[in-house]
């Protein structure tokens, strides 16, 4: 749910990571974070527990440069991915702006990444948004791993309505993949609200 | 898509005063008013020294989570949730079903008091965001979105 300021002259929009457990999604905004500019990020919050599972949700305000005059922040948000967390990963879905899941390219983890996305459908239809219509791009991440199944195959398993998709390793030198990630789905995003009368 | 929350400044301005008053008639340190996602709308009082934006995100994350509990035993809303700290309390409140009041104080004020103050102001607070509901219904037509160019979203990540 967007959030515009005329007062303080600010735009706001809600982007959440969503994927299966370990798939990377605190990883990819603790490389967004780490790779930001500090005067243009805000401080990373996470809440896990001791063994660095997400617990409730991650998040990292970010700023990007004034456009018409209006400041425009990014609040990325991570759901946790662990099945038993369904509660909270709802909750942290409502009001998304966009949407960016993260699947897991490792072979043994092909199943998983359809239960998160089922998962996912499911959530937002239950606040009433088609997953064919809220800004929505898809990463297969940890591409740097060994015994990852071919994108071609993930993409006909994930990607059905062919929105944009990108291949990433979240957690290598340069987190190749992270940013064009996060550039697509801002870019959906403000098309979208563009054209949202 | 998602409907979208904006905030004129005529309303913007009448918020502030409210929440001005109440600060001032609760004896409290610190009034943040937020949406339900965590969006500040007014922060005001002693606040230097605080992460205003973290604070909001995980305001609306605990009422978020204090909802979800109340639903469980079959509650439709637990609208109040209060923290007590050594030196300084949290009291969070839903003014309505999309906005959540947060007052931070300390001894120099009590439960009681912020209590009474916030079911006060929360009543003229829901005035003004009925208010707002109606002008953006009004004018949704206007969409500050439609002057940003696609060479302005190519632009966007320059850092």
């Amino acid at each position: 749910m967007s959030f515009i300021n005329y007062s303080a002259r600010e735009i706001i929009l809600k982007i959440v990571y969503y994927g299966p457990g370990l798939s990377g999604k605190t990883t990819n905004i603790k490389y967004v974070h780490g790779a930001t500019n500090p005067d243009a990020r805000g401080n990373l919050i996470t809440l896990e527990t001791k063994a660095e599972r997400t617990l409730f949700f991650d998040f990292l305000p970010l700023s990007l440069p004034p456009i018409r005059g209006f400041k425009t922040r990014l609040h990325l948000y991570t759901v946790p991915g662990q099945l038993f967390y369904s509660a909270s990963r709802k909750l942290i879905l409502k009001g998304a702006d966009g949407v960016v899941f993260v699947a897991d390219s490792q072979a043994e983890r092909f199943e998983a990444n359809l239960i998160a996305l089922e998962d996912m459908k499911e959530n937002l239809a239950e606040y009433g948004f088609d997953i064919e219509r809220i800004p929505f791009v898809i990463q297969y991440n940890k591409r740097d791993l060994d015994n990852v199944t071919p994108v071609e195959e993930l993409r006909a398993a994930l990607n059905p309505w062919g929105v944009p998709d990108f291949e990433a390793s979240a957690a290598a030198d340069g987190g190749p993949g992270v940013f064009d990630t996060l550039k697509a789905v801002v870019k959906i995003i403000v098309r979208d609200l563009k054209n949202t009368k | 898509m998602n409907p979208r929350i904006v905030i004129f400044e005529e309303e913007q301005k009448q918020l502030e005063e409210l929440c001005v008053r109440l600060m001032r008639d609760s004896l409290a340190k610190a009034i943040f008013l937020l949406d339900r996602n965590g969006q500040i709308i007014v922060a005001i009082g002693d606040i230097s020294g605080i992460d205003t934006t973290s604070l909001a995100s995980l305001v609306a994350g605990t009422t978020a989570a204090t909802s979800s509990l109340a639903k469980l035993l079959g509650e439709e809303e637990f609208p109040v949730h209060f923290h007590e700290g050594k030196r300084d309390n949290l009291h969070i409140s839903l003014v309505d079903s999309e906005h959540i009041l947060t007052i931070v104080f300390d001894q120099r004020s009590s439960l009681g008091l912020v209590r009474l103050r916030v079911k006060k102001a929360s009543e003229r607070l829901v005035e003004v965001f009925k208010v707002l509901s109606d002008k953006q219904s009004r004018e949704a037509n206007s969409n500050v979105f439609n002057e940003i160019t696609d060479e302005d979203i190519d632009n966007f990540f320059s850092f």
